[in-house]
């Protein structure tokens, strides 16, 4: 069958299974809109949490940025999964226990502070927008890509599907696609990587097959650092980042993971608080099924293209691929220009190299995309892996979308603006907040600002610089009161935006930064992507000095710290 | 164990800090450490065409982190019971 008559099918297949999951997981209560009637075993959530998570990003571009960065990639493996082991210890049980919908609302309740939650609010509406635009045009791209229907209808058959299921099912509907959508993206993700590893390694699991030995017994990182050194580039596996700004950046994705909302409600939806714990620890387990498999891809997929380019010795005149002889995927990718040949030297051979000389420009989606077509496998395969990049895309859109509807219709409007709204009002109004999201997300999608890049950065300093240090401080310390909160989300907040702004430019306008983005620039080193770590510090820090220089938290908020560090109790927060 | 002033609630805190703590400990010994600040130091030991450090940046320090979630999971199950602050 052709390829293009099968990525049809295939992905309709798995489209109409979410719109069937949809129907049937319908949401007829706040509760199961907000948080699935906290009837999600630990281990589906787990599942469910894992594809809200793994994004467009960890799945089309995760390998790619591996396969290019090499040892300095490994911030991300990190940080992306470290952050679980803080919402296992620090975070997901006693939100859990708390028994609210939000997070702005226990930021709201635990520092007694409407000022508080609206910070809150603000804060997880821009990380969640910021974020979930790139999700929508991961959506565009995978159609275009893939399907060759052009990049705007794309994402409007994105925007109508994730319409159809989170406005019906709200956290139950989601909640159901997500494990529906991990199973395509984990089948599509793996299935290629086993045969790229057992082609060069003959280790049918890539997580081995990393550290195992090429067919001449040389091990694959050894030839690959060699490969890379002769086109003259540095190690793959050496480090090329300064150490301090390494540990901060790690540091900011663990601590801006843990702080994300969408990943945090997940949270909610489990019955009891030790089901939170486990539930973290499942869902790292099947994000770390990808994110293990990830450095396998990048490095394998970026040897094999590597070897086809440069097929002979860097020295010899003829060790260059001949353009003509080119592959047939090579082909394939030239024309959606993520792979683009320019003979400089006019000998017709493909010059992959660093530097000025250099005549091929590889595009990071590449190592995932393609991998399927260099492995030669087939096209169902190809189907399966435009089907797995929608449905990451989707899976984390619907998650971003549902803690911005969820954080308007309960903290904006039930919280403050409309305390007296019924129950089916408030349903109705998330409904609307949530169909109201998905077109600013889609309007985004197809007028991408400029910054779309930058915003990533954007969302995880806003996270671990003031969503994590307030929520943290709520559980572990009982001293810290309202002033001494919103004067330390302000002062992490503030300063972090300072930071990026100063070097990417005023509201990401780049003629306005105030010094060039390099490391010689920066304060000790430490990127802008970075700076989180040292913003939750300053957060942190003013929070406590503040909080001992104001009167204490009354006595009834000091009593709710303490139970809510304690499970027993929990199921009262269900009838909330 | 818990003082005659302090109830088991508060005990059960302080036992749950401590185990915090120590988990704590491993999670930035294996990635900060391990995989960033020493892996100069162990870059001795080889493994698999490149260092221990390499190993435990891109993949070892992930298997450690998924293992302490399971443990700290169990240990707190069984101070749950022990201190008397299980649900249901």
């Amino acid at each position: 069958m052709e390829l293009q008559t099968l990525t049809t099918i295939v992905v309709g297949l798995t489209f109409a299974l979410y719109i069937g999951i949809a129907i049937w997981a319908r949401a007829g209560t706040t509760g199961e809109f907000y948080a699935a009637g906290r009837g999600i075993h630990p281990v589906a959530n787990g599942m469910a949490t894992a594809a809200d998570w793994m994004s467009a990003a960890s799945f089309i571009s995760m390998a790619g940025l591996i396969a290019f960065k090499g040892y300095d990639a490994s911030i991300f493996l990190m940080g992306w999964t470290g952050g679980y082991v803080l919402l296992a210890m620090l975070l997901a049980p006693y939100l859990r226990k708390f028994g609210k919908f939000t997070v702005p609302e226990f930021i709201g309740d635990r520092y007694y502070s409407q000022t508080a939650r609206i910070v809150a609010v603000i804060c997880l509406i821009v990380a969640s927008i910021t974020y979930v635009i790139g999700q929508m045009k991961g959506v565009g791209v995978a159609f275009s890509r893939f399907l060759e229907l052009d990049y705007d209808t794309g994402l409007y058959t994105g925007m109508v599907i994730v319409f159809i299921y989170a406005v019906l099912g709200g956290m139950k509907g989601i909640t159901y696609t997500q494990i529906a959508q991990y199973c395509v993206l984990i089948f599509a993700y793996t299935v290629p990587a086993v045969f790229i590893s057992l082609n060069l390694t003959d280790n049918p699991i890539p997580q081995l097959g990393l550290w195992g030995s090429l067919s001449d017994g040389t091990p694959l990182l050894q030839k690959l650092d060699a490969t890379l050194v002769e086109l003259g580039f540095a190690e793959y596996t050496a480090q090329k980042g300064g150490t301090l700004n390494m540990v901060a950046y790690t540091f900011s994705l663990m601590i801006g993971t843990a702080g994300l909302p969408h990943v945090i409600i997940r949270f909610f939806t489990v019955p009891k608080v030790r089901d939170a714990r486990a539930s973290a620890g499942w869902a790292l387990v099947f994000i770390g099924i990808l994110y293990t498999t990830a450095p396998a891809v990048g490095s394998m997929a970026f040897y094999n293209l590597a070897k086809t380019v440069q097929p002979g010795p860097v020295a010899a005149a003829d060790g260059a691929l001949e353009y003509e002889a080119r592959p047939q995927w090579f082909k394939n990718w030239e024309t959606t220009g993520l792979l683009t040949f320019n003979d400089k030297n006019g000998d017709g051979r493909i010059q992959y190299r660093n530097g000025d000389t250099n005549e091929l420009k590889v595009d990071r989606d590449i190592m995932v995309l393609a991998n399927p077509e260099i492995a030669k496998l087939p096209n169902w395969v190809i189907a399966l892996v435009a089907a797995g990049g929608l449905a990451a895309a989707l899976s984390t859109a619907a998650g971003l979308l549902l803690a911005i509807s969820t954080s308007i219709s309960h903290d904006l409007m039930k919280g403050i603006f409309m305390p007296d709204i019924s129950e089916k009002g408030e349903l109705m109004a998330a409904r609307v907040a949530m169909a109201g999201a998905i077109l600013v997300a889609g309007y985004f999608g197809l007028n991408p600002p400029g910054f779309a890049a930058q915003v990533v950065a954007l969302a995880f300093g806003l996270a671990a610089s003031s969503i994590f240090p307030a929520l943290m401080m709520g559980i572990f310390n009982k001293r810290v009161n309202n002033t001494g909160a919103v004067a330390g989300m302000l002062a992490g907040l503030g300063s972090t935006l300072i930071y990026i702004f100063w070097f990417k430019g005023w509201f990401f306008f780049p003629d306005t930064a105030m010094a060039a983005n390099t490391p010689d620039n920066h304060f000790l080193g430490i990127a802008p992507e970075a700076f989180g770590a040292i913003g939750a510090i300053i957060n942190f820090a003013t929070a406590i000095v503040v909080s001992k220089l104001t009167a204490p938290p009354p006595e009834h908020i000091q009593h709710m710290v303490e139970d809510i560090r304690i499970p027993k109790g929990a199921g009262a927060g269900i009838d909330h | 164990m818990s003082t005659p002033q302090e109830t088991s609630g508060q005990a059960y805190w302080r036992a749950n800090i401590r185990l915090v703590m120590i988990h704590l400990a491993v999670w930035a010994f294996v990635s900060y450490f391990c995989g960033i600040i020493l892996r100069p130091a162990l870059s001795g030991i080889a493994i698999g065409g490149t260092d221990l450090g390499f190993w435990f940046a891109q993949q070892g320090s992930m298997l450690v982190f998924i293992a302490q979630i399971f443990i700290y999971t169990a240990q707190m199950n069984k101070l749950d019971r022990q201190y008397d602050v299980h649900e249901d």
